[in-house]
């Protein structure tokens, strides 16, 4: 178990290198040192400065040995600081964590549970027209696009109705009034999509030939889909669920920046509007690192709920 | 004479397809008495197995649609109960043995927990779930039960998976065993362990059998009674020494010509001719 | 010389060849995929397949108008327009705001009459919102059509060389999609238009590297179950170089996921494109495009009284053609299963 998760991180080392490469080509390669100066320092700070800026940065070094530097500090998390406003990266992305998971998890378990309930449901009563009715709404929901959902929530329930406060953010107990749109609207993205796959996965073991012999045994239809049927699909569904988890901890782009909550995805838009560069790249790098973190912990579950997979 | 096991009465069945209706099954009729052995032989496509799970109404509807007929378990038609009492009857009096016991366990629970299952579903009155489980492991000639009950399906070979497969279709005691190709996935060797495994059983336990099979050459030493099915109607059917020794109808002289007999010279088996036979 | 080039390139007979080549080269792929046997079952089967054949309908009339609004013709006050804008001309012109089927400008004091009725209102610059709604029909299709420009053929060849040299091939084309697959797919979008800059050829080509690995792992899939069938083995044994064999024979088993992937994939891309626009890595200021209606709109709702009907019609009209796109690939999905025989 042990050798093969220290097994698991070496594979992911070239392709953590990889992306470091399109990150550092993007940064480095595709602009060059003054460009990159005059974005931050302005256009009118020629001369002294600009050579200093780009000295202090090593940025006038050769690319090779820039690149060496860049994977040094991104793997020891010394991701510097923003262009903008200056602070520490890691400072800001740790900040930002936890009014992110204040939308996303909720939301993300919100959204688990009811697709997972829709998809058993539909298969249960599967071809009907309820199920098609039910794929049709599922459908429905992934088409819309998220910040369609925000405005007309923030203008009908929070503006006209008052029933929630449009926006903001605080750590305080009656802070689930501020939570309680965005983490509805987040479940509401995910659930349509969701259900879908779910449905598929159910499907397709609901045609093996062990749900024939529990049914032969005269288990009951409930009981075969919740137990038998679904502790099989858990073996597909875990893959779909844990490759969820880098989009938790970055949060929702769209969602937190109209709601003001202060999360990651705030964060981003943000660095988006204002052009701060190192904000992107490295919450690439993070996002990357935390995909590969989930495809390990994907394959420690498997083995947890597969008797046939061994890790070794 | 007292009302039968089981009877089938004019029974047909249909499947709705993208392509049209296909009729599997077009009015059969037979009847089984307790502690009998009747073997459903046919070639496959001939409605054999839709015959076997349509008994307790294990066929998925739609696409299948019971067409007409009455399936009389104990003189109650099995068609016209509701799911509970449908549920009650499957594993409880009527079990099931599939052919491809690698898929028909489920991969994911232990032998233990699968028999189990069956136990707590009909026999809720048996306080020592696990001797129960070891008692019909070692019945059906599982070696060291108790270890093996703790096994996932992957960890056993093919026989002894079919093995499990078996006690946990005796474990409630049914009054009828329907063991569908039960030996076609294995290997030949296996295969006559089984089917003298099932022998064994017989003559221990008061059950009646329906086995599935195409093959004629395996029934002999089991089955009392044999039905010969083509192209969804039983096309003959008698006590098995009488049918073997002097087959009636001309389907069922030619699969008797598809055994491989010891000693016999040919130069190539048999095939049979549809058309023909269709249009008798 | 570059400047020549350049001015060819705007011209508008120039665009308007690239747009019909665009619709000619889709419509013989489909009837070139219309020959394989396969291909005929599925399409007997989406005859008969009522909501398929609704949404491609619908995704038809969306082609429809966005093909109307992308062929120009020279005329109008900018030299060219486009032929939407000539069924158009009729359309009066307002001031500014005025609601759907109103008949004076909204919040008029003087009550000012309206030049014409508007089904759906008039925006800032008094525009009818139904035209302009047509109209980003085109943004939606052009960064469609280029996305899928560059993602499809790439997705396919690299699968496919992937499913069937296997290998080093398959190890380096892993080794791609994986990195790609590792990255939040907004976060590299943003990370590469933030680098390129706006414009809906930058887009499109941003989507498009990170888009092609979903359908590669289809394809690679795909091809490998078939390059197992004897077929594959008989063309290798009967001499069949190993271009005949991918091309001749691999390919147009694998063309179905192509071509369910091009459907779903489309409305992938639109609704990327509107939430790109959003963000403000988009469409460039000034391209009628529904993100960008949308994101006016958020301003707009909160005026007093609220003006809901541009943003409605942008996200009403984005909402049916990735609704529709995403019922018909389901139902092309279902028609190509090769479990339902």
């Amino acid at each position: 178990m042990f050798n093969y998760i220290i097994r698991r991180l070496l594979y992911s080392i070239p392709i953590l290198l990889g992306v470091i490469l399109i990150t550092f080509t993007l940064d480095s390669v595709m602009m060059t040192p003054n460009e990159k100066a005059s974005r931050v320092l302005g256009p009118k700070a020629v001369g002294k400065t600009r050579t200093e800026w780009i000295h202090n940065r090593g940025l006038d070094r050769p690319m090779p040995v820039q690149f060496v530097n860049y994977v040094k500090n991104l793997v020891t998390f010394n991701f510097g600081t923003t262009w903008v406003t200056g602070r520490d990266l890691s400072e800001t992305f740790l900040q930002g964590v936890g009014p992110s998971l204040c939308i996303t998890l909720p939301g993300f378990f919100a959204a688990l549970l009811g697709s997972l309930g829709l998809a058993l449901f539909q298969v249960f009563v599967r071809n009907s027209p309820v199920d098609r009715v039910l794929t049709l709404f599922s459908v429905a929901l992934m088409s819309v696009p998220t910040m369609v959902y925000v405005i007309f929530a923030q203008a009908f329930l929070a503006l006209n109705l008052r029933y929630f406060p449009a926006y903001g953010f605080a750590y305080e107990p009656g802070m689930l009034r501020f939570l309680l749109l965005p983490i509805v609207i987040f479940m509401l993205i995910n659930i349509g999509y969701d259900a879908r796959l779910y449905r598929a996965i159910f499907l397709e073991e609901i045609g093996q030939d062990y749900v024939r012999t529990a049914h032969a045994k005269g288990v009951s239809t409930a009981r075969v889909l919740a137990v038998h049927v679904f502790k099989n699909g858990l073996i597909a569904l875990i893959t779909l669920v844990v490759a969820q988890l880098p989009k938790l901890i970055l949060g929702s782009l769209l969602i937190e920046s109209l709601f003001g909550i202060p999360g990651i995805g705030s964060m981003l838009v943000q660095a988006i509007q204002t052009g701060d560069q190192p904000v992107v790249m490295v919450s690439v790098f993070l996002g990357s690192a935390l995909y590969l973190l989930s495809l390990i912990v994907t394959d420690i579950l498997y083995a947890w709920a597969d008797p046939r997979i061994r890790l070794s | 004479m007292s009302t039968p096991l089981l009877e089938i009465r004019n029974l047909s069945i249909a499947f709705h397809t993208e392509t049209g209706v296909v009729e599997a099954v077009r009015g059969i009729d037979f009847t089984l008495a307790k502690g009998e052995t009747l073997a459903i032989v046919g070639e496959s496509g001939s409605g054999k197995s839709v015959t076997g799970l349509a008994l307790t109404r294990l066929l998925p509807e739609p696409p299948a649609r019971y067409v007409s007929g009455e399936i009389l378990l104990e003189g109650r038609d099995v068609l016209k109960m509701k799911p509970d009492e449908l549920r009650r009857i499957r594993g409880n009096r009527i079990a099931y043995v599939f052919q491809e016991p690698s898929t028909s366990l489920n991969p994911v629970f232990t032998i233990r927990w699968q028999i189990a299952e069956a136990i707590e579903l009909h026999r809720p009155e048996v306080c020592d779930v696990d001797a129960e489980i070891v008692k019909y492991l070692e019945l059906v000639g599982i070696v060291n039960p108790r270890q093996r009950m703790n096994d996932y399906p992957h960890q056993l070979s093919g026989g002894m998976q079919q093995r499990a497969m078996i006690a946990m279709a005796l474990v409630c005691h049914p009054d009828l065993l329907v063991a569908d190709e039960p030996t076609t996935a294995l290997d030949v060797t296996i295969q006559a362990q089984i089917i003298d495994q099932l022998k064994v059983l017989k003559s221990q336990i008061d059950m009646a059998i329906i086995l599935i099979t195409h093959n004629f050459g395996i029934i002999s030493g089991i089955a009392d009674r044999v039905a010969v099915m083509f192209r969804g109607k039983i096309v003959e059917q008698g006590p098995t020494a009488e049918v073997l020794r002097n087959p009636q109808h001309p389907y069922t002289r030619a699969l008797i010509d598809c055994i491989p007999k010891l000693g016999q010279r040919r130069k190539r088996l048999t095939t049979i001719d549809h058309a023909a036979l269709e249009a008798l | 010389m570059k400047e020549t080039l350049e001015r060819l390139w705007e011209h508008w007979i120039t665009q308007d060849l690239l747009v019909i080549a665009g619709f000619a080269l889709v419509f013989w792929l489909l009837r070139r995929g219309a020959r394989n046997e396969r291909w005929q079952r599925a399409f007997q089967r989406m005859k008969r397949d009522r909501s398929g054949l609704i949404s491609l309908a619908v995704v038809l009339l969306y082609l429809g108008i966005g093909g109307l609004e992308m062929l120009r013709i020279p005329g109008g006050p900018y030299g060219t327009r486009s032929i939407l804008d000539v069924f158009t001309a009729g359309v009066a012109q307002e001031k500014t705001y005025s609601a759907p089927l109103a008949d004076e400008l909204l919040n008029s004091p003087r009550h000012e009459k309206l030049n014409g009725r508007h089904l759906l209102g008039t925006d800032v610059l008094g525009k009818d919102v139904l035209v302009q709604t047509l109209k980003a029909c085109r943004t939606a299709l052009i960064i469609g059509a280029l996305t899928s420009a560059i993602y499809v053929p790439l997705g396919a060849l690299l699968g496919i060389l992937a499913g069937y040299f296997r290998r080093r091939v398959d190890d380096v084309v892993q080794y791609l999609y994986s990195t790609l697959a590792s990255i939040p797919e907004v976060l590299l979008l943003v990370a590469i238009l933030m680098v390129l800059g706006k414009g809906l050829g930058t887009m499109a080509l941003a989507l498009g590297v990170t888009g092609w690995v979903t359908l590669c792992r289809l394809v690679r899939g795909e091809t490998m179950r078939q390059s197992e069938r004897p077929y594959v083995a008989a063309a290798r044994a009967l001499g069949q170089s190993h271009r005949n064999i991918v091309l001749r024979h691999l390919l147009p088993n694998v063309m179905h996921l192509v071509l369910i992937s091009f459907v779903l994939g489309f409305s992938g891309i639109v609704l990327a494109e509107a939430v790109l626009s959003y963000l403000g890595v988009g469409a460039p200021v000034g391209t009628s495009s529904w993100g960008a209606m949308i994101d006016s709109g958020r301003s707009e709702l909160a005026r007093d009284p609220a003006v809901w009907w541009n943003i409605s019609a942008a996200a009403t009209a984005l909402f049916i053609l990735v609704l529709s796109l995403n019922i018909l690939g389901d139902s092309l999905r279902r028609a190509f299963d090769p479990k339902r025989t």
